[in-house]
């Protein structure tokens, strides 16, 4: 499959340079150097060729081979993904380290999915059938509860003329014949994806269903639709990884693709060990049985970290198109910039801002464009949400990754350094952030609660803006200046600061929050609020107010009421009615 | 220009240019990228160098010692056919090296038939042991509210004139394995210890020399110096040896190791000049494109892998230019650490040791190594309550400069108090005190037990119940 296509020239960090054929195509797979390290072709001038190598080159040699395979950087996809760990180039890291040992080395050449392994098939054709690209042929067993849905390469179209009975097969058997034309191709359960090009679908529907995600702040208040783009940029520390976390563990997608792009080690090990472990709470299976970890860590070749976005997002639309609805976490597009960046340097490309090529928001559009509830080619519906991490230097929001990122996305999770150091998690801050998917998942709400959710939304961030504007008088003037009614705000953001926004991750009851439980906790804070307004109205203290107890178990509720017990929100809701009704009554006459 | 074929690499006599510390070979065939190099000047001195760029005839090498005495005629240079290796051995515990590996104490190179790659090779992840075990520094503002855990990197970021090098060895000092909060201690936890200096003046190192000594730890130090008169870009390898070193002892010998690299913003510079001799597009304030990705392949050799009972733990210190935490080299290092301990300044000035300046510190690894079975039940809790009333503090603290002290009401009256207790009874500790978590805990639940109970939102009613000894605990 792979011949001699050149000798290597120039080597400088991960660009190489070659002399040979003129017939290699642009964005070819080519195996470079005695090792055969994996590179891709980027840039081609006569018989020159530049390539970009996803291996650590110290040690390579000029007039070293440089071998051609005649295909683009694919993926394979079949059953077996689930549960994997994947390097930026799709290598296992798992045979990696039965191979090498505990340090990744170079020159590993491993299937990507296993070929011995047995899954439990079942066709859904029959000989005779014509089928079209994207048709499913037959269902194989991923997991106990995961139907994988094998699917005709959406290239390819034609009549089945073979089809093997159920059984047990692995993903090289052959599954179906199909006539195309006048050649006969046997399927089999694998199929390989370019990553560059996005996988194909009839047409994209409106993205107004929300992805729950258990986090209030993101829900409630800034929701993203499921197949839409939100992007999370903040400085370090604060809290971009637990939050991309967290997203991963709740969030009510069937599948998550989760790519740790030039991130710490440690971060993908603690995935790693902790994933297996925690089961999701809508199939009761382990959380690991419905994810895809991609991890290039920020030590690994800084190439394959540019190839491990494209990796995730092509493994994330297969999923999709056999009508899941999938997340994917990137984590970080900054790093994945950075990586363009460096090799655009290595290519004296001539720079644009601070030093990131010019065709920075091209590639970023491209990749969050790959979001997308759609009609698939099978008929069924599946979607792909993208969430980005961005790290802006120095945590300022005007550098150019967060800028073009914010172009792409319609959701904007601002973090804020401040709001970390107090140790207010998810650091998310509700004055700087948006989402623009609010009116369009407005009628899901309504549905599925029976609730007015946005008038209660919006009520309430109009209540914290109003408190931003108070703040800035309070700080001048100290809060006693202030009315008693202008108080009572203040009050109430407390409570939807404290008791709503802030989340506590590592907390069980509450790391996850149903949506019954946020509108009922929203409802509690908006009740307590009208109540209180109107006795301070009548001239009552606000500190009488302040001091009563039903303050404390409405901020603590988060973590004191389960998702299963919302009927104690009943009850506090009477302690509100009791303490204010006394507080009422004595200052009604 | 010719070419000699020499036992152990091809020679190349005479080079085409010379500029700062990078020369250009041309003739060598075959060269490898990254390759060492050997550079003889004209009087027979040798140097060694690396190889950064290869193209068609030419080679672009830097010398580590700078290339001051060179000539384009006069000078040889060997091409070793490898990339950099050091030795290491477990007796390079005790010894001082240069900032290549090369001993300077007067003692014989290390005697070991293990040669290691000093850039080392990306650990994977699937073999890694995610950190769970403290480090008890005995530092209140480390283990009660920036917990340090064995296989963490947390860097300390600081300024010039702060005491950072005294917290470094406070650390290193009384660095032991961890308990749970009331057990006794036990005996033979050290660290083995790996010191790199980048750039220092000799006073610093010699103080780390001088503070190994009197503790009786130097026998299992290591030190590599690259001092502030040695060549600039000998800095690049530096902390590279320092980490093969320890990732020999941690992972082929099981031991506990302790890195300490200072000062990373002088080998950002370094880097810095090396690129900007090379004519490389420069991102922020001329630092390289890939400042983040060489940073990292430094600061990700840390941690813990399964095959082995050693662990590797790493405490950079980095000055921040003009006290600034966006200048790039703080600013990629945070993204790349687990935390950072931030001293400040004005804490320095009223006289609070260790200056850690809570707010903006951070372990992200400490909510995995504290709790219960670990330190104790609150914990985690209870360093968040203090987290945001010490927030609360400044809040408050910025209020009170404009409308005055005796206007604020009596609960931000009791957080004034609280913040100034917080700092001088919390933070400050002296250089010799050595707390127990217990007492660490014990002191924040005095402090907090200053503020009304209300106040205290993030910790359980059942904690208030055990530890709140306020004047509130009436109501």
């Amino acid at each position: 499959m792979s011949e001699e296509i050149g000798k290597i020239t120039w080597i400088s960090g991960p660009v190489v340079r070659a002399r040979g054929s003129r017939h290699v195509g642009m964005l070819e797979l080519v195996e470079v150097g005695v090792d055969r390290l994996v590179g891709e072709v980027i840039g081609l001038k006569g018989d020159q060729m530049t390539i970009q190598v996803y291996e650590e080159t110290a040690g390579m040699q000029t007039g070293a081979p440089v071998y051609g395979t005649g295909l683009p950087l694919s993926v394979e996809l079949g059953p077996g993904l689930i549960q994997s760990i994947y390097d930026g180039v799709q290598r296992p890291l798992p045979l990696i380290e039965q191979a090498m040992g505990s340090f990744i080395n170079r020159g590993a050449h491993f299937d990507p999915i296993n070929r011995e392994k047995k899954w439990k098939y079942t066709p859904k054709v029959k000989v005779g059938d014509e089928i079209q690209g994207g048709a499913i042929i037959g269902i194989a067993m991923e997991t106990d509860t995961l139907e994988h849905r094998v699917m005709l390469n959406p290239d390819d179209s034609g009549t089945i003329t073979w089809v093997a009975p159920a059984g047990d097969y692995t993903v090289i058997d052959p599954i179906a014949k199909l006539k195309m034309g006048k050649e006969e191709k046997t399927l089999t359960m694998l199929q390989r994806w370019p990553v560059r090009r996005a996988r194909p679908f009839t047409n994209r529907r409106p993205a107004n269903i929300p992805l729950i995600t258990g986090q209030r702040i993101l829900d409630t208040f800034f929701p993203v639709a499921k197949g839409g783009a939100a992007g999370i940029p903040g400085p370090f520390g604060s809290g971009k990884t637990v939050t991309q976390h967290s997203i991963a563990k709740w969030a009510d997608a069937e599948i998550i693709v989760y790519i740790g792009c030039g991130e710490r080690g440690n971060e993908m090990t603690e995935v790693l060990q902790e994933f297996p472990h925690l089961i999701d709470p809508r199939t009761g299976r382990p959380l690991m049985e419905r994810t895809v970890l991609i991890a290039n860590t920020s030590n690994m070749p800084v190439a394959a970290r540019e190839a491990s976005i494209y990796t995730g997002i092509t493994i994330a639309e297969y999923y999709r198109d056999m009508g899941y609805h999938v997340a994917l976490m990137a984590d970080s597009t900054s790093r994945w910039a950075e990586a363009l960046r460096e090799v655009s340097g290595r290519l004296e490309e001539m720079p644009a801002e601070e030093g990131y090529p010019a065709y920075l928001a091209a590639r970023l559009a491209e990749f969050y464009e790959r979001a997308g509830y759609v009609n698939n080619l099978n008929g069924s519906q599946g979607s792909v949400s993208i969430v980005g991490a961005v790290s802006p230097p120095g945590g300022d929001f005007s550098e150019p990754v967060t800028q073009h990122t914010k172009r792409f996305i319609r959701c904007f999770w601002a973090l804020d350094k401040s709001l970390a150091s107090a140790r207010h998690f998810p650091a998310i801050n509700w004055l700087d952030s948006y989402s623009e998917y609010l009116e369009d998942v407005a009628g899901w709400w309504r549905e599925k609660t029976g609730k007015d959710w946005l008038v209660m939304r919006n009520r309430a961030m109009e209540l914290l803006s109003e408190e931003s504007r108070l703040s800035q008088i309070v700080k001048l003037v100290g809060p006693d200046a202030l009315p008693y009614t202008e108080r009572m705000v203040l009050e109430t953001t407390r409570l939807i600061r404290e008791g709503l926004l802030q989340q506590n991750a590592t907390e069980s009851v509450d790391a996850y929050s149903s949506v019954e439980k946020q509108i009922r906790m929203l409802e509690l804070v908006l009740y307590f609020h009208e109540r209180g307004m109107s006795i301070v109205k009548r001239g009552a203290p606000i500190n009488l107010i302040h001091d009563l107890p039903v303050v404390d178990t409405i901020i603590r509720a988060k973590s004191t009421v389960t998702n299963e017990e919302l009927h104690k929100f009943d009850e506090i809701q009477k302690q509100i009615d009791d303490q204010m009704g006394q507080l009422d009554a004595e200052y009604r006459s | 220009m010719s070419e000699v074929t020499v036992q152990g690499g091809q020679e190349v006599v005479g080079v085409s240019r010379i500029e700062g510390p990078i020369i250009v070979v041309e003739g060598g065939a075959n060269v490898s990228y990254d390759e060492v190099v050997e550079i003889q000047d004209s009087r027979g001195q040798l140097r060694r160098g690396r190889v950064l760029e290869v193209g068609e005839g030419y080679a672009v090498v830097q010398a580590f010692a700078g290339s001051t005495g060179l000539s384009i005629d006069g000078t040889r240079v060997r091409f070793l056919g490898t990339t950099l290796h050091i030795p290491v051995a477990e007796e390079m515990l005790g010894r001082i090296f240069d900032g290549l590996g090369n001993p300077i104490d007067g003692g014989p190179e290390p005697l070991t038939d293990h040669y290691a790659d000093v850039n080392g090779q990306p650990i994977n992840p699937t073999a890694r042991i995610y950190p769970r075990d403290y480090i008890q520094t005995g530092i209140s503002t480390i283990d009660g509210v920036n917990t340090l855990l064995r296989g963490q990197k947390l860097p300390l970021f600081s300024g010039a004139g702060l005491p950072h090098d005294q917290l470094a060895a406070q650390i290193v000092r009384q660095a032991t394995l961890g308990k749970v909060a009331g057990a006794p201690p036990t005996e033979g936890e050290e660290f083995a210890i790996v010191f790199a200096a980048m750039g220092v003046k000799n006073d610093v190192a010699e103080y780390f020399r001088r503070s190994f000594t009197e503790s009786g730890a130097l026998t299992r130090v290591a030190m590599f110096l690259n001092l502030a008169d040695d060549p600039p870009v000998e800095r690049i390898v530096t902390p590279r040896a320092a980490l093969t070193l320890a990732e020999y002892l941690a992972y082929q010998c099981d031991m506990h190791v302790l890195v300490v690299l200072t000062d990373m913003t002088n080998y950002g510079e370094a880097l810095r000049q090396i690129s900007n001799v090379r004519g490389e597009v420069p991102s922020r304030k001329g630092y390289p494109g890939y400042l983040y990705s060489d940073l990292a392949s430094m600061y990700e050799r840390t941690g813990r892998i399964r095959t082995s009972k050693g662990s590797i733990t790493q405490i950079p210190i980095l000055t921040m230019p003009n006290d600034d935490i966006t200048h790039p080299m703080p600013d990629l290092t945070g993204y790349i650490t687990e935390g950072q301990i931030v001293l400040g300044r004005e804490l320095n000035f009223a006289g609070i040791y260790p200056p850690v300046a809570v707010l903006p510190s951070l372990s992200r690894l400490m909510k995995d190594g504290i709790g219960k079975n670990r330190t104790r039940e609150d914990h985690p809790r209870w360093g968040a309550q203090l987290y945001a009333a010490y927030a609360r503090t400044q809040d408050v603290r910025a209020l009170a400069s404009v409308i005055g002290e005796e206007e604020l009401s009596d609960v931000d009256q009791k957080y004034l108090r609280f913040g100034r207790a917080f700092e001088r009874e919390f933070v400050n500790q002296s250089f010799t005190e050595n707390r127990t978590i217990e007492r660490t805990l014990e002191i924040g639940w005095k402090l907090l037990s200053i503020l009304p109970k209300k106040e205290l939102t993030r910790v359980t009613l059942d904690e208030i119940a055990q530890y709140y000894k306020g004047d509130d605990a009436a109501n």
